[in-house]
């Protein structure tokens, strides 16, 4: 299991990119979502990032996703960063 | 066939994800100078997925990794080595002993790893003045070398001259760099024209280039690849005498003769060879007859 220890933040706020936030949590993933694209891909986008954080063994953890219309790719790139600088051991 | 090669920045994945539909020959994800300290992280994660998840065919992957003095080289091969990338490109290359550094950690990092050893080319980025004059070294330094690569930026920093369009303050290396890959046996690429804005400039840039043995040439700017890919790329004139070339020599065997003319010109060695080069490009760019 990958502890989240500190706040941390990966991506920005251009076009086809995404900020992600992570904070240490207790309670599981809580994910907030916002996109422009929230209607059509908002689920898909929330599958992303859930998959990527069970992926690198995160189990608990607030995240907070500004997506700007990334790609899958990119979603997957900026979670894993935030991850990693969150545990603390980049 | 590399005529162009399109710098994309690291970090920034509205060029990365557009990077394949550019036009280039090639990509360089770029995880030196386009990316911030603080983001060399990021970067190098977000080229592994880019690599991992887009389609390049029909465009080579490039990776411009942190130079051999920075705490981040190691870190960036260990990330990008298992998306196979067609070569790595190597800043600040200095010496043979710089390429021989690098070609042992990337040999290691196959073992571990598993992959193909010696899949990966490594081209030496050489943008200072000691990297110049042993251009020749560095080049026949390990077999895993597929290029030399100016940087003239740099190199006139180095050099403590005035970067000009014109290019007068490079001309040395430039023509040090094409001799040096050439007796190696190696590919060797021009520096990028920095003006975005200026189409003539370009042009004149990409054409002295060619002129001078360039392989190919960088680019910062997708407004360039066009431009780049034309003027690297063999004329139809040029196509058709290759090919005239060719048929000339068949008849000569045919017929038992030695010396041959073609247009009032002597046939020799070199203009066949050059016409071999031209059609081996020609048929890579689709426009090879089948029947040749």
């Amino acid at each position: 299991m990958a502890e989240i220890v500190q706040r941390a933040c990966a991506g920005t706020m251009e076009s086809s990119d995404v900020y992600v936030e992570i904070e240490p949590g207790r309670e599981g993933i809580q994910l907030h979502l916002e996109s422009v694209v929230r209607q059509q891909f908002g689920e898909a986008i929330r599958e992303t990032v859930r998959a990527v954080l069970a992926e690198l063994g995160v189990e608990n953890a607030n995240v907070s996703v500004r997506d700007r219309g990334a790609l899958d790719c990119v979603i997957r790139a900026r979670v894993e960063t935030a991850v990693r600088r969150g545990r603390g051991n980049n | 066939m590399r005529r162009s090669l399109l710098f994309l920045p690291g970090n920034t994945p509205n060029m990365l994800i557009n990077g394949s539909c550019l036009g280039a020959d090639a990509v360089i994800f770029d995880l030196e100078d386009a990316v911030s300290p603080a983001e060399k992280d990021a970067a190098r994660i977000l080229v592994r997925n880019t690599m991992t998840y887009m389609d390049f065919r029909g465009c080579e992957r490039v990776v411009r990794i942190n130079g051999i003095d920075t705490p981040y080289w190691k870190e960036d091969l260990d990330e990008v080595l298992p998306c196979r990338p067609d070569l790595i490109l190597l800043p600040k290359t200095s010496s043979a002993a710089d390429i021989q550094e690098a070609d042992t950690y990337i040999t290691e990092t196959e073992k571990r790893l598993g992959l193909a050893a010696g899949a990966v080319g490594l081209v030496a980025l050489i943008e200072t003045a000691l990297g110049v004059e042993n251009a020749f070294a560095i080049a026949s330094a390990s077999p895993r070398v597929a290029a030399l690569f100016l940087g003239a930026e740099d190199l006139t920093a180095d050099l403590r001259c005035k970067r000009t369009k014109e290019g007068r303050e490079i001309e040395y290396a430039r023509t040090r760099l094409v001799t040096a890959a050439r007796a190696a046996g190696v590919d060797v690429y021009d520096t990028p024209f920095t003006d975005v804005n200026d189409d003539e400039g370009i042009e004149t840039d990409a054409a002295l280039a060619k002129a001078l043995g360039f392989t190919g040439k960088a680019s910062i700017s997708p407004r360039h690849v066009e431009t780049i890919n034309r003027v690297f790329s063999p004329s139809q004139a040029e196509i058709d005498y290759a090919y005239e070339v060719m048929e000339t020599i068949r008849l000569a065997k045919e017929q038992g003769k030695g010396a041959v003319a073609l247009r009032g010109k002597m046939i020799d060695a070199p203009i066949v060879e050059r016409a071999r080069q031209t059609i081996a490009m020609a048929q890579e760019m689709g426009l090879g007859r089948e029947d040749a």
